[in-house]
């Protein structure tokens, strides 16, 4: 028998948690002040963010 | 029912402020925008692999037309939007080369033994279907693993960076890029069995929220939807809790990457958005009445072939320069060049997949599913 969906769903959930409590762990929380704008168009700021289609 | 409804509504709202917080309004933003993608694309059932799957064997081109759709929308508006704005927003342009072209054929086949590409398997972990759940660790892994063997791969041969608009210019490129997607259009038209040519309202809805959430993407983290980094990402930072030093691999020790690993992964994009996708397709999963049968239980034997599968699907999307989302998806509908190959190669992939797929997914007889 499958496990039940509610379960599996809850598993990711629970892998996600766990990823985030890592690395809070071990990052830290964001520094506030180093906070990009709330939206990068009309910002004036180069975006910064990195995306699969770079190497 | 109301119980489940009030924390599934906590838990999105709990999350965006948590995000906010912490990290920042753009945060925020880009959390929603990933739970828009999860509610979407789970609750219209809009997808990638699938309508891949279904032209090919039930000569049903509708889910596909949605995507075309999709792209086409999300083009008209972005590239004069990039053309106007280059200095705050980037496009998802990549080269093409050797190994993004076997990069792409590998995902396309891995996609269809996982039962989802990138966007698919976190709507599929986040939904409840246990071989997501184990895609999901694979592609995180495989997607790592990708990481460190770039160099080697991209060192096999690789053209420039070309777009749709360094070889035609943002107003002829768009032409191209528009007459591209008609001709593919057309193409599975021409496939499709009467009466799954037309996309029913669903997934006109679904191809234009998609695109309006693209957008967004694009207009509040000033780059495309992406999905496979922050997967790569997430791995390098389990790898690093093990002991592993990246300091000493190419990829992870450039000048931005050592930076995202070093910092927190509320300050990475497309993690934000990954982690929206999830919750907001376990939040449709939990709000329905009823969440749905159990995925079909597989043999061992399947769900390690599954884990495998996804372990390539993670390592040949990073060869490959993106999934469907940032390759295809994204790829296009912002002049990439390295798109329309990707689609190309992907697709020839998938169609070697589909065959493949019934060794692979083998559903566990009755008697011992039933035990």
């Amino acid at each position: 028998m499958s496990p039940s969906r509610p379960l599996v769903g809850t598993l990711a959930m629970a892998l996600l948690l766990g990823i985030l409590a890592l690395d809070m762990a071990r990052s830290g929380v964001p520094d506030l002040f180093d906070a990009p704008a709330a939206i990068a168009l009309g910002s004036g700021a180069a975006p910064g963010g990195a995306h699969c289609s770079g190497s | 029912m109301f119980r489940h409804r009030a924390l599934v509504l906590a838990l999105m709202l709990g999350f965006t402020a948590f995000a906010f917080v912490m990290a920042g309004p753009r945060a925020g933003l880009l959390v929603m925008v990933g739970l828009g993608f999860g509610l979407v694309l789970e609750g219209l059932r809009f997808g990638f692999a699938g309508p891949w799957r279904s032209i090919v064997t039930d000569r049903d081109g509708r889910g596909m037309l949605a995507q075309l759709i999709a792209i086409a929308l999300v083009a008209v508006v972005a590239f004069p939007m990039l053309a106007a704005n280059p200095a705050e927003l980037a496009p998802a342009h990549a080269p093409v080369g050797v190994a993004m072209i076997l990069g792409a054929f590998v995902f396309g086949l891995a996609m269809q033994l996982v039962m989802g590409c990138g966007s698919g398997t976190l709507v599929n972990a986040g939904s409840g279907n246990l071989v997501g759940l184990i895609a999901l660790a694979g592609f995180i892994g495989g997607s790592f693993a990708g990481t460190l063997h770039l160099d080697w791969w991209t060192g096999l041969g690789s053209l420039p960076v070309a777009s749709m608009q360094s070889l035609a210019g943002p107003n002829a490129g768009l032409a191209l890029t528009l007459a591209g997607l008609a001709l593919v259009g057309g193409v599975t038209l021409a496939r499709a069995a009467p009466g799954k040519r037309i996309p029913p309202a669903r997934l006109w809805i679904a191809a234009a929220l998609i695109a309006g959430l693209a957008l967004a993407n694009l207009v509040i983290a000033g780059q495309p939807w992406g999905i496979v980094y922050g997967l790569g990402l997430w791995g390098a930072k389990l790898a690093q809790a093990g002991g592993a030093d990246l300091a000493q691999t190419a990829f992870w020790a450039a000048e931005g990457n050592a930076t995202r690993l070093s910092a927190s992964i509320l300050t990475d994009v497309t993690s934000l958005t990954n982690i929206g996708l999830l919750l907001g397709a376990f939040a449709v999963m939990r709000w329905r009445a009823s969440p749905g049968a159990p995925a079909q239980a597989l043999t061992m034997a399947s769900y390690a072939g599954v884990l495998v599968a996804a372990l390539v699907l993670g390592y040949s999307a990073r060869l490959a320069f993106g999934c469907n989302v940032g390759a295809f998806f994204s790829g296009i509908s912002t002049g990439s060049l390295h798109g329309w190959v990707w689609l190309v190669a992907a697709f020839g992939g998938s169609m070697l997949g589909i065959r493949l797929r019934p060794m692979i997914l083998r559903p566990l007889p009755a008697r011992e599913a039933m035990a």
